[in-house]
């Protein structure tokens, strides 16, 4: 069982307040991702989970026992660092096991559940070199296979994917998830990375200036962002707001239209004129930065080639059903 | 553009860095030659180098007139048990200080750095009189306790920057991984501070083997050190020189043996944190 419960969750380093009062509801075996930009308290969120700093107010609940005054090896929970934290005196197994030996199990009990672990992470041969002598992939498998042989209630991930070559993060983003499947344990997940964050949850929590902003599925967070701070955060390229008159005819303080919404038609009279800034091929997509005179610059996304260019006009029509309305308080207004 | 190595520049550098290394050398070769030297060969002048009387009757004279084994064995535990008993007070000190610090643990580094910017002849007086009173004059107790206060500042920077540079990350997992405070400090903290614990050991050890002030100042004869022994050779009756040098090879010879068998670990322990 791993539930975990977050009531009025405070922390304040001296008069900073950097966690301004959360509350959550993690379901058992849920994969949950705290995304946010540097600085929205998303680590030290994680942190209080883990016990490694105490809250300066509210509880926190695993399994519905109070566990703020629990040290952190008590709340049966592992963590896995950014930096991968391997002890470089140890060899994989040794660090593997590590946790097992300090709970007192026996040599065979763990040797065999450090083996067991290994082989879930093709991490067999290597058992008995050192830290320095692995890839940074197969030092974050030591990482995550130090965290999966003690069966804890929960996985804590703090970036772990953030020190990796680009090709590599994909491949431990879709191992990583389909572990957490495969074992059904409750995780909690940190990353700055929208996309890891929509690929990997199965509910993400926004948090911007050490406050939730939304709380929902990848898709709820897509389809109906609360906030333009959610709306802003969630989809990239970002999605296009526009002020003034054009708001104003939808009822609304300002709208917002994702690029991937956005009809780009060539000399069109209708939506909103402009010229192109740069336009992007990749060959499976075309992006277009347009500067849209009053409006400002807009982005708009086409699936597939489009051959337009620096320069040539176009026009961009917003697909109404997809217009998101927004009150002057930056809250979303629902029909 | 990186600098061009032509074969005259490299031999150039080879001849300078010979030519200083024996400069720096010179002092305790011609120490040694002088051990093997007559008392009138010693300070003939013009100074033969290599072509003169060879004899080992000084090292004779030496252990005769004084009990080198004695002042060896003095200068063993006057400089390992204050090395022992500073690592002792050091390591908890660096460990609070880099691992859970607060407002002022800057200042109580400095603090104590400070104190090594007095001279020591400043606290001479006071200092001998305490150890008259306490009867420590001439004790080995007395001085393993001066040298142990007079290195602690030096023990504990070192160990405090040796301990700094292992990641918090590290000893976070630790206690993630159910180790106690104490267990921490065994199985993680120790084995990897274990270089720099090395070289700080080392290096206190050739401090206090040197140190000359205090032991000479505190000690006449049943817990002289080697220093107060090769001192005992320039007497009021007249220098002996050639016994002066052969007492002086035999008291630099231990911790010459030692310093040469550790280099690796004293050059990382002296320049640590020095290239990131």
């Amino acid at each position: 069982m791993g539930q975990i419960t977050l009531q009025g969750v405070q922390k304040s380093f001296g008069p900073v307040h950097i966690i301004k009062g959360a509350d959550l509801e993690i379901a058992d075996g849920s994969f949950v991702v705290f995304v946010g930009p540097s600085g929205c308290g998303k680590t030290t969120l994680l942190r209080l989970i883990a016990g490694l700093e105490d809250v300066t107010g509210g509880s926190i609940l695993i399994d519905g026992k109070n566990v703020v005054d629990t040290p952190p090896a008590k709340r049966g929970l592992s963590m896995v660092f950014q930096s991968y934290a391997l002890y470089p005196h140890m060899s994989v197994r040794g660090n593997i096991g590590f946790g097992l030996k300090m709970a007192g199990l026996s040599k065979d009990e763990t040797n065999r559940k450090v083996e067991a672990a290994a082989a879930t992470l093709n991490l067999t041969p290597y058992l008995d070199r050192k830290p320095r002598e692995l890839s940074g992939g197969q030092r974050q498998r030591v990482a995550i296979g130090r965290a999966i042989v003690r069966e804890p209630k929960a996985f804590l991930f703090d970036e772990p994917l953030s020190n990796l070559d680009a090709a590599l993060r994909v491949q431990m983003r879709i191992e990583v998830t389909r572990l957490q499947k495969q074992l059904g344990t409750t995780a909690i997940y940190v990353t700055h990375d929208q996309v890891e964050a929509m690929t990997m949850a199965d509910k993400i929590v926004v948090l911007n200036g050490g406050k939730i902003e939304q709380y929902g599925s990848p898709l709820e967070l897509y389809e109906r962002p609360a906030n333009l701070f959610v709306a802003g955060f969630i989809g990239s390229p970002k999605m296009n707001f526009v002020t003034g008159e054009n708001a104003a005819q939808k009822g609304a303080a300002t709208i917002g239209v994702r690029p991937e919404h956005i009809k780009i038609e060539r000399d069109g009279a209708g939506g909103w004129p402009g010229t192109i800034a740069v336009a992007e091929h990749l060959g499976s997509d075309t992006f277009l930065y347009v500067d849209a005179g009053p409006l400002g610059m807009l982005t708009a996304r086409y699936i597939g080639e489009l051959s337009l260019h620096a320069g040539d006009r176009v026009s961009l029509v917003p697909d109404p059903a997809r217009i998101h309305r927004f009150d002057a308080s930056g809250n979303a207004l629902r029909n | 553009m990186a600098r061009k190595s032509t074969t005259q520049r490299v031999v150039v550098s080879t001849i300078g860095a010979w030519f200083f290394g024996f400069l720096i050398f010179f002092p305790i070769l011609w120490m040694v030659l002088a051990s093997f030297k007559t008392e009138l060969e010693a300070f003939a002048i013009p100074p033969s180098f290599l072509f003169f009387h060879w004899t080992t009757e000084n090292y004779a004279t030496v252990q005769e007139r004084s009990d080198y084994l004695l002042h060896a064995m003095n200068s063993i535990i006057i400089a390992g048990g204050s090395t022992l008993i500073a690592l002792l007070i050091a390591i908890p000190a660096a460990w609070s200080m880099a691992f859970s610090p607060t407002k002022r643990t800057k200042d109580i580094l400095l603090w104590m750095l400070s104190t090594k910017m007095m001279p020591p002849v400043g606290v001479l007086v006071p200092i001998y009189l305490i150890y008259k009173s306490f009867g420590l004059l001439d004790s080995r107790i007395g001085l393993v306790f001066i040298l142990c206060l007079g290195n602690l500042p030096i023990v504990i920077w070192m160990l405090f920057t040796y301990f700094k540079e292992i990641p918090r990350d590290i000893l976070e997992a630790a206690r993630m991984d159910g180790a106690t405070i104490g267990r921490e400090l065994v199985y993680v903290l120790t084995p990897m501070a274990i270089p720099g614990l090395a070289s700080t050991m080392l290096l206190n050890l050739i401090l206090a083997w040197n140190e000359a002030f205090w032991t000479l100042n505190l000690s006449t004869s049943n817990a002289a050190p080697l220093t107060t022994f090769i001192a005992s050779y320039s007497s009021p009756e007249g220098l002996f020189w050639a016994k002066l040098s052969a007492a002086s090879t035999l008291a630099i010879a231990p911790i010459l043996v030692l310093g040469w068998f550790s280099q690796k670990q004293l050059v990382r322990g002296l320049t640590f944190g020095a290239v990131k």
